[in-house]
Order: C-alpha cells, then structure tokens, then sequence
C-alpha cells in the first residue's frame, strides 16, 4: 500500500479536461505535414478558382448569351472555388480520424483520454474553428479579389445577400468539416470515409434526379449538398430550401453523424 | 498494484481469455507469459481500458482504467502494436500526448533523452526501425512518471545492448516500488528480468507463482543418470511412479526418484556411476512443459491448432 502511494513525481498532476483534449488535438493537427497541405489546397480552391472564374467570365461577356447574362450572378461567381473547398475540407475531416485508426496512434490517444468522448469534442471543436477562420478569410479574398476580376460586371458586399453569402462559404464548409468527422469515427477507414462523403456531397444529388418526379421535391432539398446550398448563395434555386432551413438540415446531418460516431466510440473496442 | 477477478474476452464464439483472475503488485517485475495467441495482448488492452471485457472486470490502482482523472499519471502502457502516427515526429507525438494531461515540454524531452531518441525526435516516427519504435513506446508509457508500467513485448525488435537497457529499467522501475507488468513470449528473457510469473495458455490462468517456484516444480525429480551398467541399472530403478528414458546407451533420464535413491540403488547392486545429475529445468522448458499440458487438455474440446505454432495477433 505504501509503495504504490507514494510520490513518485516530481511535477505537478493534472487531470484530463475538455480543454486539454482539445489542445492535445490542436497539436496533432498542425504537427501533420497533410493537415497543411490540405487547408492550403482548400484556400487556393476557394481563392484561385473563385477569381480564375470571374476572370474568365469578365473576358468572355460579349460572348454570352441573353439567358446567362440575366441569371448571371457576381457573387456566385467569385464563390464558386466552395465545390471543391468542400472536397478538400472532406477528405481532411475524415482523415484526422482514420489516420489515427490506420496507424493504431487511437489507442495513445484513448489511453490518454479514456473517457473517450473528449477526443471526439475536441477534434471536432479544433477542425471546425480552425475550417471556419480560414475560409472566412479565404471567403472574403475571394469575393474581393473575384469582384475586381468581374470587373463593370462585378457588385460590393453591400448588395443584397452577399455578405451573408461570403459569411455562408465559411460556415458550409465548417459544417461540412464536422460531417466528415462524424464519418471517420463512424466508419474507421479512410477510403470508407472519403468515399461515403464524396458519394454523399456528389454522386447521391445526382442519382437523385432519376427518381420519379413526384419523389424528388421529398428527397433532393433535404441531401446534405443540396440542403446547404443556400447559405452560400445569394438566390435558392427553385424546389431547394429555403436559406436557413435548409442550413438547418446540413447541420441535422452533421450532428446525425456526430451522434451516431460518439456512440460506435463509446462501445466499440479500440 | 492491478486486479483482475474472472476477465473474460470473447469475439463470437472464440474465447480469447477464460475468466482470469490474478493481482499483479508494486515492487517487483511481473511477467506475463504465454504463448502467441494466449490472450495476453488482449488481457492488457482491457487492463488499459480498450477492449471491453465480455465479463469479469479489471482494476488498476482499485479502479476501472476509463475512470481514471489523469491516466497517463497512473498507469503507462507500451503495446504491442504500435500506437503511433507515423507522420509525425516523435517530439509532436508525444507533445500532443503529454498536452492531455497539461505536462510540460520540459518532462518531453526528458523522457525523449531518458531513452535516447534525442538525434531523432523530430523526425517522422513512421521511419523509425523496430527498436526505435520501442524506444518511443516506452517513452510514451514513462510520460506521465506513473507508478504502474504495462508493456506489451518491450524487448521486441530491440538489439542485445537496447534488451539490457530494459531489463535494467524494469527493474530500476520496480525497485522504485512500482507495479511494472511485462508480457513476453520469451521465457528466457522474463527468467532474467521477472520475479514473479503469471503463465497463461489458451486464455486460461496456468500459474500465477514465483520465477523460482515455476523452475523447481518443472524439474522435480528429473535426474540425468550416465552409468556403464545402465541397462542393468534401468531394469532396477523400474516402479510405478518411476519413468526412465534413454538417449544414448549408457546415458538414463530418470523421473520420480530423487538423485539420492539413484544413488543408493546403484551402490546396492554394484554398478558404476559417471554422472548423477538433478535435471534443473530452465524456465523456457517449465513454460513448455506448462503450456504442452494446457494445448493437449484443450485438443479434445477444441480443433485448432496447438496454440504453441498458432501465430495469431
């Protein structure tokens, strides 16, 4: 009895807490070379591609059709660089969890936090912050950078719409990144994840459409994709939801798939 | 001091480990023996919280590992499989562990110099040879300075000078007074660094007893007899509890007679002794004449293979 309770320390002992799983999970995510190259390739897609589109379509507007230049939309535009945001955002919320199932590095950290749950909090607290940070800014370069680029096409935040259109890229993707989280604690293996995700965000809207008519209106509104759609745009497409609805829905797949990877973390053995 | 009372694992219908009961204690090296696919890996995943056991229940320090307030100041672990990203660097890995716990940077370096990563912690542990993996485990498990050790085949891909480094720090680890647990496949190994032995085979408990006890129980009553007249000698020595095998013609393996009845017989009817020898089991034949006994009591209830060539994760 004496020996085992002894100090055999000589530092001081902290408990485990929220806020020290979450600043465990800060370092492993910037300590991974990925981590890096994936924000960075997601900046450069919402930045590069939003301006890249706006230039083209500045350049190419004599050439336009009647029908495009009335539905043309400026802000859309410089946007447009979200789609493949998303993909990146995707794979790296998943990967911060499968990486740690493919190289057994979970065990060390479950071993760390047994509790288990706080592992779950604090990468999802740490992706989703750091996402949204920088793809606001990412968001806001776009828009700027995109609207100089449209040139006399192009409109100011203060049109209607477009700030909270250039606020909604930095929030879809963060909510996005959470869903790719709740995905890799679900399914533990990177392919599974990112093909799930990808099948989710791209192949799914798609095979929706051959549905019968009369099923659609029930089914396409309420995809992950579809249902997100409007936070980042200034008008909602026809059938879709409506902003903020629809915002609601993507966040109910978020938190359906946190749920869901909270309770398979809990039970299952590592 | 760790508790284990009817631990029992199960995946479908294979039953990993068998309601195990022992304690392990603080103050001396306890091995934990058994062949490949014994349950051992298994039996220290759920001592560290894991695996979940399908019943029975373990305690480390009197409690459940997952309610333990600061894990890593109670209990380090070092498993079998590694437990690390290889994309990063030992320094990060075991920063990112110690920030869970609030310990500092300092007490990081030093576990990383304490087992001598220091040219190499800010490299990609994914290119660590087997050793130096080792090397990193076992710094992972020092981290939080924890008076109980659970280390999964420690020796495992470590050169002869990195094998005497640990057995040295196991036992430094002990004499500290704290409850180091070291499996082991190699019996040779735990015989120079364990004190106390807990044998499993099949999952099930097969002893639970001293280093010395298990050599002296295995070689009772063996006893190397090398005679000119030892045909004569054999037809003398033969009884009921008496077994008596040759190996070449004047050499006699004798079991159930002690070196001192050997003896006398012989002297009784003039025969000529060269040697006679009490056959002193090493502990890797103890273990084997264990775990044979355990493989055949499960031959007839079970048709896999003899646990003793099964090389199952």
């Amino acid at each position: 009895m004496s020996a085992q309770t002894a100090p055999l320390s000589r530092f001081p002992r902290k408990r485990v807490t929220p806020a020290r799983a979450a600043r465990s999970e800060w370092i492993k995510l910037i300590s991974l070379r990925s981590s890096w190259i994936t924000f960075a390739a997601s900046v450069a897609a919402v930045i590069g591609l939003g301006v890249l589109i706006s230039y083209v379509t500045n350049n190419n507007w004599a050439h336009l059709d009647p029908q495009e230049r009335l539905a043309f939309d400026p802000v859309g535009r410089s946007l447009a660089g979200i789609n493949l945001a998303q993909l990146a955002i995707g794979v790296l919320g998943v990967l911060i969890v499968t990486g740690e199932y493919t190289t057994g590095m979970i065990r060390s950290s479950l071993m760390a936090v047994p509790r288990r749950l706080p592992v779950l909090a604090g990468k999802v607290v740490v992706f989703a912050a750091a996402t949204f940070v920088l793809m606001l800014a990412s968001a806001f370069i776009a828009f700027l950078l995109g609207q100089q680029a449209l040139g006399t096409h192009g409109t100011s935040l203060g049109a209607p719409g477009a700030l909270r259109a250039v606020i909604g890229v930095s929030l879809y993707l963060t909510v996005i990144a959470v869903f790719a989280v709740g995905l890799g604690f679900i399914l533990r293996s990177t392919a599974g994840g990112i093909a799930t995700l990808f099948g989710l965000l791209l192949v799914v809207p798609g095979l929706g459409r051959l549905l019968p008519t009369t099923w659609q209106p029930h089914v396409l509104p309420y995809l992950p994709s579809n249902a997100g759609a409007g936070v980042y745009s200034v008008h909602t497409e026809p059938g879709m939801l409506s902003t903020w609805t629809g915002f609601a829905v993507l966040c109910a797949w978020a938190v359906a798939a946190l749920l869901v990877g909270a309770l398979l973390l809990r039970r299952r053995d590592a | 001091m760790i508790e284990a009372r009817g631990l029992t694992k199960r995946y479908g219908d294979k039953v990993a480990v068998d309601g195990l009961s022992f304690t392990v204690r603080p103050g001396v090296v306890t091995g934990f023996l058994g062949p490949n696919g014994a349950g051992k890996s298994t039996t220290m995943r759920m001592i560290l919280g894991l695996d979940r056991p399908s019943a029975g229940s373990v305690t480390v320090n009197g409690r459940h590992y997952a309610e333990l307030q600061a894990p890593l100041h109670e209990v380090g672990a070092l498993l079998e499989a590694r437990a690390v990203h290889t994309s990063r660097s030992a320094y990060n890995h075991l920063r990112a562990l110690a920030a869970t716990h609030g310990i500092s940077r300092a007490r990081v370096d030093e576990v990383i110099d304490l087992v001598g990563l220091t040219d190499v912690a800010r490299k990609r542990a994914g290119g660590f040879s087997l050793g130096m993996g080792q090397r990193l485990g076992i710094a992972t498990a020092l981290l939080g300075d924890p008076p109980t050790v659970v280390l999964d085949e420690p020796v495992n891909g470590l050169d002869p000078e990195g094998i005497r480094w640990v057995r040295d720090l196991l036992k430094g680890l002990a004499a500290e007074g704290r409850t180091v647990f070291v499996s082991s496949h190699l019996m040779s190994e735990m015989a120079l660094t364990a004190e106390h032995v807990i044998v499993v085979g099949r999952g099930r408990l097969i002893a639970d007893t001293s280093v010395e006890e298990i050599i002296r129980e295995a070689s009772a009553n063996a006893v190397l007899v090398r005679s000119p007249g030892a045909a004569q000698l054999r037809t003398a020595l033969a009884g009921p509890d008496v077994t008596v095998s040759s190996t070449e013609a004047d050499v006699l393996h004798v079991t159930g007679l002690s070196a001192a009845q050997i003896g006398d017989t012989a002297r009784g009817m003039g025969i000529a002794l060269h040697e006679l020898t009490p056959e002193r089991a090493s502990l890797e034949e103890a273990f084997m004449t264990m775990t044979r006994d355990d493989v055949e009591y499960h031959g007839h209830l079970s048709a896999e293979a003899p646990v003793l060539e099964g090389e199952r994760a």
